[in-house]
């Protein structure tokens, strides 16, 4: 018989089976009878000897079917009804832990995104990267993000390796498509050859750039994403009329990649992919702006591809030893080893946020506790009520076991309703998270995807959920001694003392956990708070930013010191600035710029900026000793510099640091040079609000050795930068047609540059309020609860004289040994908690007393005012209703 | 809860007392209980509902057959007949029965000898 006519034999058999027994029955009265028995003792006597009917009948059935599947779905059958009688709890429990799970998927999707997810290319698990081991390339260039390695070193990688079938170099960059002040901004993704052959995509439109297409400079072929394409080619098809002028050059768009490819780096995308070209010089050894990756051989570990890599290091680092620098830093230089990296998900700058999306994740796995410890009390409560139902059906023959199946399948339902309903809703968490990482400077293009592992994570989820309420309760509920229970059955001047303990335990657990979440969001919105407000010693509000560009006008390289000062003045007299500067280096724009410098015998770093005279003035920065730089500071006069107050305590401690001198070290394009200290200012942040202050040097703009055709511009004004912006580009353009100008709110960009703080500060303390609704819904349930189990006795002491204030005390008492044991727990564990997010927070102790202080302040007063409610209820408790209860 | 000593069996056993029974003559449940329990002289105190779950599983692997006809006593009964595959099974679960019997007398025996 197959198993599926056999389900439907299967009803015929257990008719037969129910009939047979009561015929089997029939006759054993029927004989006993015969034999002299009365008819109610024969009965009797046949039941006892025949064993227990409904039992025996379930274990024959159980023979015909397969294993406990149709017994799962009488369960869950069961369940449901059960279910939909109770139709607050559920909901109540649908809900909790709906937002629970969704919450911890969502912030799961997007570390998946960021950190698992595998590159949509071909086999990327093939893929790795070279790096330098270790601390990498520091000091020894210009570093442009996501760049590993030289271009040199990247040729002779090519040249040598056995490691890969198929390698190639990649950088990225933003550059201009465009003329003049038409001109916008692009991103590139600047590529070797066969770059798209060996990661195996293929062209969505023409053909995708193939190894001969890498040449002399300029570029004059290039493919385009599908997101471009799109928005700025219109969807056209391709021809070799479609053109772009891509950073001067006349470009031919020949190809559309998939829509699906975004380039290398996660979170980012790109809009024109460019081939490398080698232009007439030779290649610079210092600038650091390609990543190099290849496809293993069949048979190649990355163990087996470093081991050739270190093998290959001396004699590549050898032939591209730096030029133009100190000893001492080409011999760094040359003992750096090569190495290979696992490469199959790409490269991503917001790995940077790992640790806060770790954190957030622990934390809403902590709220998901909190949720789950209410539902457990939830579920004891209902245990108590269904004391009678669970004897009954241990009495009739129900193992406990049975019993134990039963519910947890209630559980099991509850549980997988919230994870289906959770990853519904963690499709929108998900993606406002991703918005909340988003600034206007930087968009971020995140697939997020619920793949495989997002559905297990909140599978696992939900299933630990449903251990955690589920199980306990269960127990509970299936140890019922069946005599006591039916006999006592909802009377009793107290309840059992254990369940009340685990009750206890439950909501003192609530109560630490939430202390925990409570604090831990309150020193982030503080953390938050000292950024927002933290003087970075300059001004912040009234700045704009401006970025002049003017590499496509004619005018020949010795002019553009001159023309940078001409673009100066425009601004100035723009109506609403009150003063403008040039910088080299925009100050909190994560922008660096080191030399070596030698003061006296002391060697060591500075960080160099190039600006023009009324800088430190523009930016609200105080000369505390000597001068400011003038107009006589040129290029043919004395060198001279400002240094920042950690330069003169690092180098010069205790000496007057005017009239003394320094010397940077030798550097392409920057000779050692000797400056004279002319003024000192006082400390300012750097390019990032949260990092020391490093030594500062500031020279003079006119003597700034590697002028190139551009300049930033910072504008101090009363006016709202918006507006300064409008005026200014206006005025340029109408000037200097071939002028590219950008503007930035200053105040803007440092706070964009907050992202990850805000978030942190934003959602830590959703959860904390989050935490401390549901702690103190679970307190107030759990006293309601102590309340309606000791009505009996509040009566008793009531009519024996008891005030309501007493009754009250006796409560609040109750809370309070509960409140004190939790936020024992809360601190202790806060405080160990408190140490991981240490590095996370800003001018702030991870222990700080005051944060813990209010913290508690507020937790336990919500606590009270929620248990007084429930204590006020037991004292309007009528002692003659209470006792007649009885 | 009584004599649950003497009541376990070891598996198979009455499934085996049953087909032996059967051999003899097609019986209904009823029947099935008395014979065994006249047979083995009340020694085995075997619940008379357990004989059921083990009819079933003997259904289920065909080794008897069921049908529903009237007996002695004019009643609908369902009868119970072992098939030539339960006679065969019979025949190796007692030999097999036999042989663990007496490797387990021998063991027994083993003190007095």
């Amino acid at each position: 018989m197959s198993w599926l006519k056999q389900f439907f034999a299967r009803r015929h058999l257990y008719k037969d089976l129910s009939e047979e027994i009561r015929e089997h029955l029939d006759e054993k009265i029927e004989e006993l009878v015969a034999s002299g028995m009365s008819k109610r003792e024969a009965a009797a006597v046949a039941r006892r000897e025949f064993g227990n009917v409904t039992l025996i009948e379930e274990d024959s059935r159980e023979i015909w079917r397969w294993p406990s599947i149709e017994s799962f779905f009488a369960d869950v059958r069961y369940a449901l009804r059960t279910l939909r009688q109770s139709a607050a709890f559920t909901v109540t429990a649908i809900v909790t832990l709906s937002l629970g799970i969704g919450a911890n998927t969502a912030i799961f999707m997007l570390l998946d995104a960021v950190r698992l997810r595998s590159l949509p290319v071909q086999n990327p698990q093939e893929l790795a990267e070279v790096r330098i081991t270790d601390t990498g390339h520091q000091g020894m260039g210009i570093n442009q993000e996501y760049g590993e390695l030289t271009r040199p070193l990247w040729q002779r990688i090519r040249d040598q390796q056995h490691a890969f079938s198929g390698v190639f170099a990649w950088s990225v960059n933003q550059r201009y498509v465009g003329r003049g002040s038409e001109m916008r901004r692009f991103k590139g993704l600047w590529v070797t050859g066969d770059f798209f052959q060996v990661l195996g995509v293929r062209p969505f439109r023409g053909r995708l750039l193939m190894p001969d297409d890498e040449g002399a400079c300029p570029v004059t072929r290039a493919v385009v994403s599908y997101s471009y394409w799109q928005s700025e080619l219109g969807g056209r098809d391709l021809s070799p009329t479609i053109r772009l002028i891509v950073d001067n050059e006349l470009v031919e768009i020949i190809g559309v990649t998939p829509p699906g490819f975004f380039g290398m780096v996660v979170g980012d995308h790109f809009d024109i992919a460019l081939p490398f070209c080698q232009p007439k010089e030779e290649l610079s050894r210092h600038i650091f702006d390609v990543s190099v990756m290849g496809r293993l051989r069949p048979g190649w570990t990355i163990q087996r591809a470093t081991a050739e890599m270190d093998a290959l290091s001396p004699g590549i680092f050898e032939a591209t030893a730096l030029l133009d620098r100190d000893a001492h830093t080409i011999e760094t230089y040359k003992k750096f080893k090569l190495a290979a990296y696992p490469a199959s998900t790409g490269v991503s700058a917001l790995r940077d946020y790992d640790r806060s999306l770790m954190l957030l994740l622990g934390i809403a796995g902590l709220v998901l506790l909190i949720a789950c410890a209410n539902l457990a009390n939830l579920m004891l409560a209902r245990a108590s009520t269904r004391q009678r139902e669970m004897a009954v059906r241990l009495a009739l023959g129900a193992s406990r076991s049975r019993l134990l199946r039963q519910l947890l399948t209630e559980s099991l339902l509850l549980a997988a309703t919230g994870a289906a309903l959770g990853i519904l809703l963690a499709q929108s968490l998900s993606r406002v998270l991703v918005w909340s990482f988003s600034t206007e400077g930087t968009e971020i293009n995140l697939q997020i995807v619920t793949d495989w592992r997002v559905l297990l994570f909140a599978a696992g989820v939900a299933g630990l959920t449903c251990i955690v309420f589920g199980i306990v309760p269960a127990f509970r509920a299936t140890r019922t001694e069946p005599i006591s229970a039916m006999k006592t059955g909802g009377r009793g001047t107290t309840g059992s003392h254990e369940r009340f303990s685990l009750q206890r335990l439950l909501v003192v657990t609530q109560i630490s956990v939430s202390l925990v979440l409570v604090i831990g969001s309150l020193l982030f919105v503080r953390s938050f708070r000292n950024l927002m407000t933290f003087d970075p010693g300059m001004h912040e509000d009234g700045i704009t930013v401006a970025f002049l560009g003017f590499w496509q006008s004619d005018l020949p390289r010795d002019r553009w010191a001159s023309f940078q000062k001409e673009l100066l003045d425009e601004i100035r007299s723009v109506p609403g600035v009150l003063s403008a500067a040039t910088t080299t280096n925009v100050p909190l724009s994560q922008g660096s710029w080191t030399h070596g410098v030698r003061v006296g015998s002391q060697e060591g770093n500075s960080k160099f900026t190039w600006v023009s005279p009324s800088y430190f003035e523009t930016m609200g920065i105080p000369i505390v000793r000597g001068r400011s730089f003038t107009q006589d500071d040129t290029a043919s006069s004395p060198r001279v510099a400002v240094v920042n107050e950690t330069f003169v305590r690092r180098y010069l401690s205790g000496v007057e640091p005017i009239g003394l001198t320094l010397r940077t070290g030798q550097e392409p394009n920057y000779p050692s040079t000797v400056y004279e200290i002319v003024g000192v200012i006082p400390d300012t942040k750097y390019n990032d609000l949260r990092g020391q202050i490093p030594p500062m040097t500031f020279a003079p703009a006119s003597q700034f050795p590697n002028q190139g055709p551009w300049s930033n511009v910072m504008i101090h004004s009363n006016l709202a930068p918006a507006a300064i912006a409008a005026t200014a580009k206006r005025q340029i353009a109408g000037k200097h047609r071939d002028v590219i100008t950008e503007f930035v709110d200053f105040q803007r960009q440092i706070r964009d540059g907050l992202v990850e703080e805000r978030l942190m500060a934003m959602l830590s303390g959703f959860f904390g309020l989050l935490a401390v609704l549901l702690a103190m819904v679970g307190l107030y349930g759990v006293i309601s609860y102590i309340v309606a189990m000791r009505r009996n006795e509040i009566g008793i002491r009531m009519a024996l004289g008891a005030s309501r204030g007493d009754v009250v005390g006796i409560i609040v008492r109750q809370t309070l040994v509960l409140l004190i044991l939790g936020v024992g727990a809360g601190i202790v564990l806060a405080l160990a908690a408190a140490r991981g997010a240490g590095s996370l927070l800003f001018d702030l102790r991870p222990n700080d007393p005051f944060t813990f202080a209010v913290a508690t302040g507020v937790l336990v007063s919500i606590a009270l005012v929620a248990s007084l409610v429930p204590a006020r209820r037991a004292a309007r408790v009528d002692p003659m209703v209470a006792l007649r209860y009885e | 809860m009584k004599n649950r000593e003497q009541r376990d069996l070891f598996p198979g056993a009455l499934e085996m007392m049953i087909l032996r029974t059967l051999r003899r003559q097609p019986l209904h449940g009823y029947a099935l209980a008395q014979h065994i329990k006249r047979t083995s002289n009340d020694l085995l105190q075997i619940e008379e509902g357990s004989l059921y779950p083990a009819l079933q599983r003997l259904l289920k692997d065909k080794l008897v057959n069921a049908e529903w006809g009237i007996s002695s006593t004019n009643r609908r009964v369902r009868i119970y007949k072992l098939t030539p595959a339960g006679a065969k099974h019979l025949a190796h679960e007692v030999s097999r029965f036999e042989k663990m019997l007496e490797g387990i007398t021998r063991v027994l025996a083993l003190g007095e000898s």
